[in-house]
């Protein structure tokens, strides 16, 4: 895979399409997933933070919860179901139709024309979705924060940024770049081995986003306690 | 067949096939000399696409040789096999087109990868080969927006964009009207005689593999029964070869 990537021909455009799919196509999804997420989970913690006289906390909370893990795992899932299952389902078809067998009666490398442009699209969005993410979770849950207390934008933001650091946010995003790399690689594998005609088609969609959600989730726990022993300030 | 397989442009070398318990084909040994054309008939599920996917090692044999342009490709590695293909065009069942690029995307897109051409010169030979097969104001058109007839005359344009020396085409004429079919069958011909091009075709077509053929290879279950000219082959001893090269 990276030998590829590596050596010509660089599949620019091959990339290109695939990054408007799998992040331009994406973001509507993302934002207003955010965005929801970071409303309800203000509905949700308010109360209790104001019970214990931590109202004030809120936006640092709500920050923090995007930041570190609501947002980078809510992305990559999304985009597992969404792109993740996309790619198995178009690459399943593909076998399906012989348009891959036509790529390679073409002396084309099929592997590096279908599947590497999709994982290194998956590895470069991720982290931009995850950004977005994280921006309209605080946008919703600075709303769901005015409805309820009438506080400022200013101070809202003030508040969330006041205990993140730059540790808090780097590890986190990026590591979304190894769940774009599992998402692109197990939806690929899924969708360019099949065999099985039409049938296949649907199977590889739904192994695609299954087995890419669950390898999230397990990756999730090992990343976690890499970002921890690599920056141990950040554990709450 | 020869002694010398490297002097035929296609030699099948006691070639055996299977897929799992299912034998496909079965020590199948034939040869054909460039210019030649050859078309393949048989019962469904004979092994006749499998001879086309062998030929242009999309699947390896189990045992033989397979000879294409003179060089051996069963034990080719990647990057040589990559090169061989080049000589070679195929025409798929369903014309396989990439359903994400245009019609002139998907003609350009060996000419951009496999060749030094600039893009003048690519688009002079899209526009030149479309306007063979007679799709040259559709070339903005997606796949999807060709009925099945401009599929498959689209699938041959693409692979004639490299000027192949050897066309395979599977079942061409398959779910086409008669005119259409004889409209493929004519731009085989063409490719043929004009271009010395050695062309493999699988048929159910009796008349239009007659009308392309110079040799014709009947296979049943797995072997090879008949082989020869379309005279030869209506001599035949196996009575399957004889009904099926027959027009009545």
């Amino acid at each position: 895979m990276i030998y590829d990537f590596c050596h010509p021909p660089f599949e620019a455009g091959q990339i290109g399409r695939q990054l408007a799919e799998t992040g331009a196509n994406s973001l509507p999804l993302i934002v207003a997933s955010g965005f929801a997420v970071g409303t309800v989970l203000t509905f949700h913690t308010r109360s209790t933070m104001v019970m214990f006289g931590a109202g004030a906390m809120i936006p640092t909370v709500q920050a923090i919860a995007f930041f570190i893990e609501i947002g980078p795992l809510v992305a990559a899932l999304l985009i597992a179901g969404r792109v993740g299952s996309g790619i198995g389902a178009v690459l399943a078809n593909m076998r399906a139709t012989e348009q891959i067998d036509g790529i390679e009666s073409l002396s084309i490398d099929s592997f590096k024309f279908l599947v590497v442009p999709r994982v290194v699209a998956c590895v470069l969005a991720l982290p931009i979705l995850t950004l977005f993410m994280d921006f309209s979770g605080l946008l919703g849950g600075y709303l769901s924060e005015y409805a309820a207390s009438r506080i400022s934008f200013h101070l809202y933001i003030v508040r969330a940024f006041a205990d993140i650091a730059w540790s808090n946010f780097i590890p986190p995003t990026l590591k979304t770049a190894v769940f774009g790399f599992i998402i692109g690689t197990v939806s690929s594998f899924f969708g360019f081995t099949t065999n099985k005609g039409a049938q296949g088609v649907g199977e590889a969609a739904t192994n695609s986003v299954v087995v890419s959600s669950l390898f999230i989730i397990l990756a999730d726990v090992v990343l976690i306690k890499c970002i921890l022993f690599a920056f141990p300030e950040n554990a709450l | 067949m020869s002694n010398d397989p490297t002097a035929a442009a296609v030699v099948f070398d006691h070639v055996s096939k299977a897929f799992g318990t299912k034998q496909v084909l079965r020590d199948v040994c034939f040869e054909l000399t460039a210019g030649q054309a050859l078309c393949i008939l048989g019962r469904s599920g004979t092994g006749k696409s499998v001879t086309l996917k062998l030929l242009i090692s999309l699947l390896k044999p189990d045992h033989g040789q397979i000879w294409v342009d003179h060089q051996e490709v069963t034990r080719m590695k990647e990057t040589e096999l990559s090169k061989v293909r080049r000589k070679m065009g195929f025409l798929f069942q369903d014309a396989a087109l990439f359903d994400s690029l245009t019609l002139y995307e998907n003609l350009a897109l060996p000419l951009q990868r496999l060749t030094d051409k600039t893009q003048d010169e690519i688009d002079s030979i899209v526009d030149k080969v479309l306007g063979q097969v007679g799709l040259g104001s559709d070339k903005r058109k997606m796949p999807s927006e060709l009925s099945g007839g401009m599929r498959k005359r689209a699938g041959l344009a693409r692979a004639l964009v490299l000027e192949p020396k050897v066309l395979l085409a599977d079942e061409p004429s398959s779910g086409l009207d008669r005119i259409t079919a004889a409209e493929i069958d004519e731009l085989l011909i063409q490719q043929k005689v004009e271009h010395q091009t050695t062309v493999i075709v699988v048929t159910h077509d009796v008349h239009g593999a007659r009308h392309v053929g110079d040799r014709f290879a009947v296979f049943d279950k797995g072997d090879l029964v008949a082989f020869g000219t379309a005279a030869e082959v209506e001599q035949s001893e196996n009575e399957t070869a004889r009904k099926l090269i027959s027009e009545d």
